[in-house]
């Protein structure tokens, strides 16, 4: 049937515009009921169960499906999401298009009456097609609906409908899931405080308007971790002034939470302030601390010089919210029985949530997710509702689960449909495969990797040519021969992104079969690999350049101990060892010539862990040791990146995906050149090279690791490298490497960046054909982004994972104290690193319960003094290491200090050793 | 893109048809007695009137006679209250005269001019009412007006267009789907052959994709000649009735 629609519609230029379309009401969808005969063609996918689970609803005891309306289905998708349980019938949503069910709107009602109708109407409808189906068939559809007047009209019109929260409370058997509705309910809000704390959010048309005129600036808001008062705005374009707001006080913070986008209003240059260097954690528990929390905002406003003030801001409304489910732990409330409890959040910027519960004493020491549903203006936290319980705290599986999904990496196990695009087993390689490849089984190739890789993705040789030179080869899985554009799998590697190594686990970005098995080249096995092929004098001087697909078989997969043994070694002098002679002497030459053109050797500790076997916990920590041959492979993945950067980007100038890696602003080097200075030396900062140099100079004689420890500080100051689409961006510089052009090409099975320039390299070499995908730099740009953002989780995901095994290290090992270094001083605290186990960690100054010390801060110089004893930058200290559970949220590495002796604050030699005696005898 | 979703999930379009769908078509032959071949069609809410003189003497200048084939004539006008806006100028503009000029060489393609050769044959198609597919809805009834002329052609020539969206291509677009700005293709098509008469697109599109889109129109452009032929029939049997055979 072909209905037909006139309005009238004026224009922009104002004239008067009749608009006619036509509308075709469809007889062929089906109701979606699996054994349904009336709708017959319509069944290629039965949306609906044919015996819906009997949920035993004291309501409706029968079997029955649900027809949630638009309301309900928005806010309560999260308690929706359980399969099984909310057999929601999808078609629902179809209606404009069935013929049976269309209606039009009447005169006088507004659209959003007609919608409510055209619900009634099709869930009328299907409970009286479910009747034709057979007589004897109890199916019901039963409508849910949180309006008032719709509901009382369904009833009206004889169709069973329930509010949400009447059907959830009449399901006998998950009396749980109440808990999990939204509370959007009027009588939620009765019992918080009439008091209005926050000043309304603007509506949105104010806010486009505010914007456009620039009395509100756009941006996204993001909380402070270290002081629940504070935060900044990031504003959006490409204004160079006032790029971060800075916003202080809860009130002007007005409600905004981590990563939501708002519009903020600058505050008259009077009450600018400085970002305060005060830690601040929210530990209130009622909601009448608002005076309190008025005293601490003062508390943070301390008289600064001029200069120091930064834009400030407060926030008039909000665009978006970026709400997700958070992972944390319940507050139990102090009071008993009582069903409101806080909710602390495991992400320190993220505000506590109020939620209502009444499993309370069963939740109490799990890690649970919970939503947020809104935050009412006279209400101290925002409202939420429990989603799911994750688990024990301090359990690894749970904590490791809790780490991933607040980093929000994708870890759930490869769906059905991923993985039947894999190759079947068992697989060899055709003549199909061998089509544009070359043959290099007869090269003697060899890999060198961490011991325990299964992941190998590169590989390498090098031999003497007939004319003297030297050929030598990278050769790289060929994981896009394997993961085709566009399917499943391929998809789901571009969402993941990237593989995530955790302590004890990997998140793989692709199945492990293509992972471990087909894609990594291991040894004696022939496999499919990307080849880059360079002809080299003796001095390392590149002839030619050469990239094919090829087939290899690697002669040994190596160590990275191994290989330096063989090196090393002078009774050894088989195939793989002089080629790794020969390729350990280019290295040394390539990264001579790299460091004259200004790249920089940066220090930052990375620690390792030795599990136990057995039961997984870590039994000792070191921190990773550098060998010769780690830079030998280095470099050549390196020229091999550089080699290919260069060749996409002359064969795709506007969409080779690059990696550039941006000069920081010199007010990011301040710190390290302050640092520096206070132990009388000169750090340049105007190039990269002349960093480079400095840093090279840096040495004491009195004091070996201060150059380390410059290192350390000058990666804190560096940019984020990035993935970038050569089409959108016109600096391609990489600043740590001193390369004017660089890609990720040598990592395909661990990361997402290197398959797209696999292809645009294939592509390029003709080896591979082309799609429309690959050549849209939109489409790029989109790949970029995702990549580094992932990236950037994956990195906080592994250093969380690297914290937690550090925690789960020193509750096995005890209280130590240990020598450690000053990295940053703060107001109230100093940032230490204790160089044998490449950990870092805060020793504050001011406790809750003792007398404050006399601190004296000095921002210039950087230096802190407590009582009499200054400390600078670089300063050796002694702490002590315990782990404190006394948070069970946030259990964590404590620090204190043990020398030098400050009265009062450090802790005396005895009090240490005491609770080891303690602990000793307990053992005996 | 626009705000507007062209495609949902569930695979329907704006106007509830699916992607390789047609819009309703009507037609009818002989609507004019006055010219040698009429018809007028409705594609949805595209509606145009097709008038077809000759094969005839040249009018005009006689230089431009053509020594071995016929001249094939064709004028385009769209009525000014065919579009939500009112338009000025009903023809002689440039969009006019391209379409002018698209429908001559895909008419010349069709009929077979070598049977007339030093005369003239007349085009003339006005739309009156638009809503995408206007070249489409042009073809179709100039091809019922030039076979209720009698003048011999190859074949029916049946016209479609499609676009493409979200990966999927789209068969006969409407007016909304052509303001999306996605890429958009004419096809007009012999359908018996197979060959094609006219292909126009003048929007960037990968040619990976082209086929499917060309493939989507050409299925639509087969399913508009099963509805002509229809037409045709229904027609003749019209006439014969009128003519006590």
């Amino acid at each position: 049937m072909l209905k037909s629609k006139t309005f009238l519609k004026k224009t922009r230029a104002g004239g008067v515009m009749k608009i006619v379309r036509e509308h075709y009401l469809r007889d062929d969808i089906g109701c979606g009921a699996p054994g349904c005969t009336a709708c017959g063609r319509a069944h290629e996918e039965p949306a609906l169960e044919l015996q819906p689970q009997d949920l035993a609803s004291s309501l409706c005891p029968q079997p029955h499906y649900l027809l949630p309306d638009t309301n309900v289905l928005l806010h309560q998708i999260v308690s929706a999401g359980r399969p099984g349980t909310w057999a929601s019938v999808a078609s629902s949503l179809r209606l404009p298009g069935s013929l049976e069910t269309y209606i039009e709107q009447e005169q006088g009602e507004n659209a959003n009456d007609r919608n409510d109708r055209a619900i009634r109407v099709a869930a009328k409808w299907y409970n009286e097609h479910l009747k034709k189906m057979s007589a004897d068939n109890q199916l019901q559809v039963i409508f849910i609906t949180n309006d008032r007047k719709n509901k009382e009209k369904a009833v009206e019109e004889g169709i069973p409908a329930f509010t949400c929260e009447e059907y959830v409370k009449s399901l006998t058997a998950n009396p749980e899931l109440i808990d999990r509705l939204a509370c959007l309910s009027e009588e939620g809000n009765e019992i918080e405080s009439g008091k209005i704390i926050f000043s309304e959010h603007l509506p949105l048309s104010k806010l486009q308007q505010g914007i456009k005129s620039g009395t509100y600036l756009q941006g996204t808001f993001r909380a402070s971790r270290e002081n629940y008062l504070e935060a900044t705005v990031w504003i959006h374009g490409d204004t160079e002034e006032n790029k971060e707001i800075l916003l202080q006080g809860l009130k002007h913070l007005n409600r905004a939470i981590h990563e939501d986008i708002v519009a903020v209003e600058l505050l008259p240059k009077s009450q600018w302030v400085a970002p305060s260097s005060v830690v601040l954690q929210d530990e209130g528990q009622n909601e009448d601390d608002v005076e309190k929390e008025e005293e601490r905002e003062r508390l943070l406003k301390t008289t600064v010089s001029e200069k120091m003030l930064k834009p400030t801001g407060r926030v008039v409304g909000i665009i978006k919210r970026n709400w997700r489910p958070y992972c944390g732990m319940l507050s139990k409330s102090d009071i008993k029985e009582s069903r409101r409890h806080l909710f602390t959040p495991a992400d320190k910027r993220i505000p506590r949530i109020r939620i209502e519960t009444r499993q309370a004493s069963t939740l109490e020491g799990r890690r649970i997710i919970v939503a947020i549903d809104g935050w009412p203006r006279n209400s101290r936290y925002p409202n939420g509702h429990f989603v799911k319980n994750l688990g024990d705290v301090g359990e690894k599986e749970t904590e490791t689960e809790v780490l991933l999904l607040e980093h929000d990496v994708p870890h759930q196990p490869f769906s059905q449909a991923v993985l039947s695009f894999l190759p079947k087993m068992p697989w060899s390689i055709t003549e199909k495969d061998m089509k544009n490849r070359e043959d290099l089984r007869h090269l003697c190739v060899c890999s060198v990797d961490p011991p325990g890789c299964t992941d190998i993705d590169d590989a390498l040789h090098c031999r003497e040519l007939e004319n003297g030179n030297l050929e030598v080869g990278v050769h790289i899985a060929d994981v896009s021969h394997f993961i085709r554009p566009g399917n499943a799998l391929d998809q789901e590697s571009a969402r993941r992104g990237t593989t995530v190594y955790l302590c004890e686990k990997r998140i793989d970005m692709v199945p492990d079969l293509l992972s471990s098995n087909l894609c990594s080249l291991r040894c004696d096995v022939d496999r499919l690999a990307f080849s880059c092929i360079w002809e080299m004098k003796h001095n390392a001087e590149i002839l030619k350049t050469r990239f094919i697909k090829s087939i290899i078989n690697s002669k040994a997969s190596l160590t990275y101990a191994e290989a330096q043994m063989r090196i090393d070694s002078t009774t050894m002098n088989d195939d793989i060892t002089t080629s790794l002679r020969a390729l350990n002497k280019l290295a040394k030459i390539l990264k001579k010539r790299r460091i004259e053109k200004g790249a920089l050797t940066l220090s930052s500790p990375e620690v390792r862990f030795h599990m136990d076997s057995e039961t997984h916990d870590p039994v000792d920590l070191q921190t990773k040791e550098l060998r010769e041959t780690n830079s030998m492979v280095e470099e050549f993945m390196l020229l091999a990146n550089v080699s290919v950067a260069k060749k996409i980007y002359e064969e795709f100038s506007e969409h080779a995906l690059l990696r550039k890696h941006p000069a920081p602003p010199p007010s990011n080097y301040e710190i390290l050149v302050k640092a520096a200075k206070s132990k009388n030396l000169e750090i340049k900062t105007d190039t990269a090279k002349s960093l480079a140099d400095s840093l090279d100079r840096a040495e004491s004689s009195t004091f070996p690791y201060l150059n380390t420890l410059l290192r350390i500080l000058a990666t804190r100051c560096m940019m984020q490298a990035v993935y970038f689409c050569s089409g959108m961006d016109n600096d391609f510089h990489h600043y740590g490497l001193a390369s004017p052009i660089y890609t990720h090409f040598t990592s395909p099975i661990r990361r997402y960046a290197d398959i797209i320039v696999h292809r645009l390299l294939a592509v390029a070499i003709g080896a591979d054909c082309t799609y429309p995908e690959l050549t849209d730099k939109h489409k790029l740009a989109d790949i970029c982004k995702n990549l580094n953002f992932r990236h950037k989780m994956a990195q906080y995901a592994q250093r969380a994972s690297v914290a937690f095994h550090t925690q789960l290290f020193f509750k096995s090992k005890g209280i130590v104290s240990e020598e450690a270094y000053i990295l940053f001083v703060r107001k109230n605290a100093i940032v230490v690193l204790i160089p044998k186990y490449g950990l870092e960690g805060t020793v504050f100054f001011e406790e809750k319960d003792k007398p404050k010390p006399r601190l004296i801060y000095d921002d210039e110089i950087p230096s802190l003094k407590i009582e009499d004893t200054v400390f600078h930058v670089f300063d050796k200290v002694k702490v002590k290491i315990m782990l404190d559970s006394s948070n069970l949220q946030h259990q964590k590495i404590r620090m204190s200090l043990v020398e030098p002796q400050i009265p009062g604050i450090s802790i005396s030699n005895m009090d240490l050793n005491e609770p080891e005696k303690k602990k000793m005898k307990l053992e005996k | 893109m626009a705000g507007l979703e062209l495609l949902s999930d569930q695979g329907y379009r704006v106007d509830g048809r699916r992607a390789g769908e047609l819009r309703k078509i009507q037609a009818r032959m002989g609507v004019f007695a006055q010219a040698d071949g009429s018809a007028y069609i409705e594609q949805g809410n595209t509606k145009a009137l097709a008038v077809v003189y000759g094969p005839h003497e040249i009018r005009g200048s006689r230089a431009r006679a053509l020594p071995d084939r016929a001249l094939v004539n064709c004028q385009y006008s769209s009525a000014t209250f065919s579009t939500g806006e009112r338009k000025r100028r009903p023809h002689g503009d440039r969009k006019s005269c391209e379409m002018g000029l698209q429908l001559r060489q895909t008419f010349e393609a069709a009929i077979l001019t070598q049977l007339h050769p030093r005369s003239q044959i007349d085009i003339y198609v006005q739309v009156l009412q638009a809503d995408g597919g206007t070249y489409a809805a042009c073809v179709n009834a100039a091809t019922l007006a030039v076979l209720d002329a009698g003048i011999p052609m190859r074949d029916f020539v049946c016209a479609c267009s499609a676009g493409f969206v979200d990966g999927t291509a789209l068969a006969d677009l409407s007016h909304v789907e052509e303001a999306a700005g996605g890429p958009q293709l004419a096809l007009a098509l012999l359908p018996a052959s197979g060959q094609i008469a006219l292909l126009e697109m003048d929007a960037r599109l990968h040619e990976d994709h082209l086929e499917h889109v060309l493939e989507a129109a050409a299925q639509a452009a087969q399913g508009v000649h099963t509805l002509l032929d229809r037409v045709v029939r229904q027609h003749v049997r019209e006439a014969s009735i009128l003519l006590g055979d």
